[in-house]
């Protein structure tokens, strides 16, 4: 890696203030950020670390899962009172990366980072969560703005999530082969924000919501209610793993199971 | 004698585990030299340019740079050498260009050095080498094997035409047509061997030292054979004399085939160490390792078996192209010829074969031989062939295996490509394969698994294949520029512990706790008083280092033949001490008897006479106890067994997943059953990963598609499942062991199990390896031929 300067705020306001350089970039799990700083791929002038901010945490009330965004992908999946009240969420946590992986990663960094194939974003979406910063809080739908790109301003730091709870919801993944990412991850929901079907890993901008999928779900809750729903292949990913093609056909089949597995 | 049984047959655990499991192996990146000096390589990102300049003004000012060397400071060395020359069908030598130790005038493939710098620090070389001005001119490049020979295909090297490094032939051209001619049926099957990247755990490393006092040069390096590495740099590149070359191959991570080869980066290292006075270190990130590390596999072949009305096989032909990548590494010509040709009569007493291979350049990283090289390739068309005969006869997949089996009382049975295979029994291991795998339930767990939605297959291989490489006057004759003999020094020390000093290199095989069980079995002596001494040619004899299933073969009957010489010798001293002639003196469980009497003498009590002569018959015998002997083998060795895979396909996904996986191997005499079990499982795995998940993509310019592990598929554990090993073994007939090798039977045996299976499952003729999810589904969905 480059050098770069290395600084841990112990207070929001000095993490702002840091990130405000020119070239700084902000670490969470640093999950992304190390491997791509190894690989001189990336060349802050500063490394803002958040961890120093008492960010982690997870707080649940009658109508929602607020989540720290230094909350690591270990804490939630084994959260039980994430588990009780939305399940999804939790395994969706539990199948992040790696062991390692989920013991560094955070949600904060994952949604700030956005990568195509990660999973929060799905669930995000799917859910219709909020996503709150130093600054503002964020609707879901106006966040995410294309792959690796989101509505966070250069100097701005995700403080929390906030997850409506649903009456059913569902998370099924369908991993690329080698790096365990999703190829196809689905995420569907139906609760305060109606139905939902949010998907990673297919689209070339990254998580999308499938309107044929919510329109056939919000009139008929079912696996069935899927069959023979199109996904367009147009705007997603085609690779050495998976065509665009191959990847619409997914989108059913993995919509279904999710469908199935919410009950 | 021991108390726990500790010799030949005993599952001992590995005495090396402890080492490795607990961070305290010695690896080459662990050893750091006074006054070292770090090494970045500058390496091609074009897979074909010339090389118009390189403007090193700027690198060589930054901040630590201590050198920097490109491809005009190595015109006046030697090339990297090819160990083996194979001879056209008209007689002519292959085409063999150069290989520059740092590409000169042209890089060849995405990965070929360009440049080299060393610094103080690692950090330091980085930054400097991206301060590197290279003013590279694209060439037209060409990475697929077939196209490789179209006409107006790109040129890789201009002395080989048409991008053909050999035209090579085996077998009996006009008997195949003859036999064709008035056959009930000729089948064909057109099919491609998977190009795979090796991917050892410990990637590739290098340290050069020099010590300016006495002229000698050392190299550490992640070698499985560390006097070839010797030989090859001292001799061929660097005109370095052998007795001022120490090469160190320490705990090595895997090699698989990938750390025989002689590498550019060892010379370099070498080299500038000697230019600099200073140690220089090398250790390759993991994308270089999939750019620099040679590859195995790539054949794209045509296979042809004609047969009689009742499913016998009258003759075998096959033509297959081979890429050799943008050079011929070391041992690279040897694969498709003589580790695949000569393997194509499998199983089976199909009386004719011939078979054309045609080696190509491209645009490529070079290809060499990969776990099992050769046999892997020559062992999946042959029984993907048979299936499809099977299939195109309307007869049962194990039946007309079992019609075609060489019997049981035809050893040793001569092939007519070459090999006498000396002893084997294919229908042992088939039977006991099938019964292993509940073959004859099969048809119940398949209508089960219909009855989930589920696509269930079922899949055999009855493969061969030799090993226990080689006898060097047969190699010698077919082209090897190398012995391939073995060497043992066992050193029984004044009170009878024993340090034996082998040529054969263990990097995973578990070589200290094997070769130290049959030292303990063969002497008597405790486990725990054998140490294994390997890798290091300051302290070995000139041996040739591990690969092609050789090390217990080859390196343990040249320990028998060493530990016989001790025996006899001490049965001399022995035979003195306890005034008796040496004819009468018997040794057994580590005791020297006089034969009919209670007089005897331990071994550590005859060590330790012959190294406080005294009471000694010096006027006839050396002092010391101290043997070391080289063995040639007469013949190679041919493990051969039956591996069967059973596979379920989700249809909407088209996702395999293997079910079980049973393989029944004959590897002889085993020492160690529970290194044979781990052995068999490894290979198998590697198969199963050629089979359904790894592949080397390169898209049609030669850039490296899958270059990282986030698009190289490895398999992971729950990529597998449980592999139930067993075996039914006859005796080796030429060693003194009776073993005949188990490091590669897995990864052999195994990938046309599984596509076999999965043809089943799908009920297609055949499909090409990886059966990844995508292609199944098309297959499925009718939008791709199976």
């Amino acid at each position: 890696m480059y050098d770069f300067t290395y600084q841990k705020p112990a207070t929001l306001a000095a993490a702002v203030a840091a990130l405000g350089a020119e070239d700084a970039k902000a670490m969470s799990g640093g999950m992304t950020l190390i491997p791509v700083l190894k690989q001189r791929l990336n060349k802050p002038s500063v490394v803002v670390d958040l961890s120093g901010l008492g960010l982690s945490g997870i707080r649940v009330t009658d109508s929602a899962v607020v989540i720290g965004a230094m909350t690591t992908h270990i804490t939630v999946a084994s959260s039980a009172e994430v588990k009780r009240a939305i399940p999804a969420l939790a395994a969706l946590a539990g199948l992040i990366g790696d062991k390692e992986v989920r013991h560094r990663g955070t949600i904060g960094g994952s949604l700030a980072n956005n990568d195509p194939a990660a999973d929060y974003p799905a669930a995000v979406l799917a859910l219709g969560a909020t996503i709150t910063t130093s600054k503002r809080s964020i609707a879901a739908e106006d966040y995410f703005q294309g792959m690796f790109t989101t509505a966070l301003e250069a100097d701005e730091v995700i403080t929390s999530v906030s997850f409506p709870i649903p009456a059913k919801a569902a998370y099924v993944k369908f991993k690329n082969p080698a790096s365990r990412y999703a190829m196809v991850g689905v995420f569907v929901a139906s609760g305060p924000a109606g139905v939902r079907v949010a998907i990673t890993g297919a689209g070339q901008g990254g998580v999308f919501r499938h309107a044929g999928f919510e329109a056939a779900l919000t009139a008929n809750w079912s696996a069935d209610a899927l069959k023979g729903v199109a996904t367009s292949a147009d705007d997603l990913n085609s690779d050495i793993h998976a065509s665009a093609e191959y990847r619409a056909h997914l989108c059913g089949v993995i919509a279904q199971r999710a469908v199935k597995a919410a009950g | 004698m021991n108390a726990i049984f500790e010799g030949i047959g005993a599952s001992v655990r590995r005495k090396e585990d402890l080492r490795f499991i607990s961070g305290r192996g010695n690896y080459t990146d662990d050893i750091n030299r006074p006054g070292q000096t770090h090494m970045v390589i500058k390496r091609s990102d074009r897979p074909h340019a010339r090389i118009i300049s390189i403007d090193t003004s700027a690198a060589l000012a930054a901040p630590g740079v201590v050198a920097v060397y490109t491809g005009d400071d190595f015109v006046n060395i030697g090339g990297l050498p090819c160990g083996w020359q194979i001879h056209n069908k008209d007689g002519s030598p292959m085409v063999e260009p150069k290989h520059p130790v740092i590409a000169h005038g042209k890089v060849r493939h995405v990965g070929d050095p360009i440049a080299v710098v060393i610094a103080e620090t690692k950090q330091q070389a980085k930054n400097a080498a991206e301060l590197l001005v290279i003013d590279l001119e694209d060439l037209p490049s060409i990475a697929t094997t077939t196209d490789a020979l179209k006409p107006g295909a790109p040129i890789v090297h201009d002395e080989a035409a048409g991008n053909l490094c050999y035209d090579w032939h085996l077998g009996d051209a006009d008997a195949v047509a003859a036999a064709f001619a008035t056959a009930h049926k000729v089948v064909t099957l057109d099919l491609e061997n998977n190009r795979l990247i090796p991917n050892a755990m410990e990637p590739r490393v290098a340290l050069g030292d020099y010590d300016r006092s006495t002229g000698d040069y050392t190299l550490f390096t992640t070698s499985q054979n560390p006097h070839v590495i010797r030989l090859l740099m001292g001799a061929f590149v660097l005109g370095l004399p052998e007795h001022k070359l120490r090469v160190v191959a320490p705990d090595v991570g895997g090699g698989f085939g990938s750390k025989i080869y002689h590498y550019a980066e060892e010379a370099i290292v070498t080299w500038a160490a000697g230019k600099l006075s200073r140690p220089v270190k090398w250790t390759a990130e993991r994308s270089e390792s999939f750019m620099s590390d040679a590859h195995g596999r790539d054949h794209v072949s045509t296979a042809q078996m004609a047969v009689d009305k009742d499913g016998k096989f009258l003759a075998l032909k096959v033509h297959t192209v081979a890429n050799m990548g943008g050079y011929l590494s070391t041992f690279a010509p040897a694969v498709p010829t003589y580790l695949y040709a000569t393997l194509l009569a499998g199983t089976y007493t199909t009386p004719v074969i011939y078979v054309e291979v045609k080696a190509v350049f491209t645009n490529t990283v070079p290809v060499d031989a990969y776990r099992g090289a050769g046999r892997p390739e020559a062992t999946f068309l042959l029984e993907r062939l048979v299936d499809a005969v099977a299939l195109d006869m309307g007869m049962d997949r194990v039946d007309i295996r079992r019609k075609n089996f060489i019997p049981r009382d035809a050893f040793p049975y001569q092939t007519p490509v070459a090999l006498q295979y000396d002893s084997g029994d294919y229908f042992a291991t088939l039977d006991a394969a099938l019964t292993s795998a509940d073959y004859a339930g099969f048809p119940a767990r398949k209508a089960a698994a219909a009855a989930q939605g589920k696509l269930r297959g079922i899949g055999v291989s009855t493969y061969l294949e030799a090993c226990g490489i080689a006898p060097s006057k047969v190699v010698g004759a077919l082209g090897a520029r190398a012995g391939l003999y073995e060497v043992a020094n066992v050193r029984v020390h004044p009170t009878g512990s024993i340090s034996v000093f082998t040529g054969t290199h263990s990097h995973g095989q578990g070589h200290e706790t094997t070769f130290a069980q049959l030292v303990s079995d063969q002497l008597g002596v405790p486990l725990s008083q054998v140490d294994i001494v390997h890798g290091d040619t300051g302290k070995i004899p000139f041996g040739m280092g591990t690969y092609g299933s050789r090390s217990l073969a080859v390196g343990g009957s040249a320990m028998v033949k060493a530990m016989d010489k001790i025996i006899a010798k001490g049965k001399k001293i022995a035979a003195h001490l306890m005034e008796a002639s040496p004819e009468d003196i018997e040794f057994k469980n580590g005791v020297f008897s006089v034969a009919g009497t209670d007089k005897q003498k331990t071994l550590g009590e005859i060590a330790l006479t012959a190294y406080v002569p005294h009471n000694y018959p010096i006027e006839t015998l050396e002092p010391g106890l101290d043997e070391t002997a080289f063995y040639d083998p007469a013949n190679f060795t041919f493990p051969g067994g039956c591996h069967v895979c059973e596979v379920e396909i989700d249809p909407e996904t088209g996702v395999v997943s293997i079910i079980n996986f049973n393989a029944v191997d004959d590897v002889g005499r085993v020492v160690n059953p529970m290194i044979v079990e781990g052995q068999v499982q490894g290979g198998v795995a590697q198969g199963i990963g050629q089979a359904l998940l790894e592949n080397a993509a390169y898209d049609a310019s030669g850039q490296l598609l899958s270059g990282s592990f986030m698009d190289y598929t490895m398999p992971r554990a729950d990529d597998l499942t449980n592999i139930t090993v067993g075996t039914e073994n006859t005796m080796c007939t030429h060693n003194p062991l009776g073993s005949k090798g188990c490091g590669e039977v897995g990864a052999i045996g195994s990938p046309p199990a599984v596509i076999n299976a999965v043809c089943d499952a799908l009920n297609i003729r055949h499909m090409n390896m990886p059966a990844t999810a995508e292609k199944v589904w098309s297959i499925i969905n009718g939008r791709a031929a199976g």
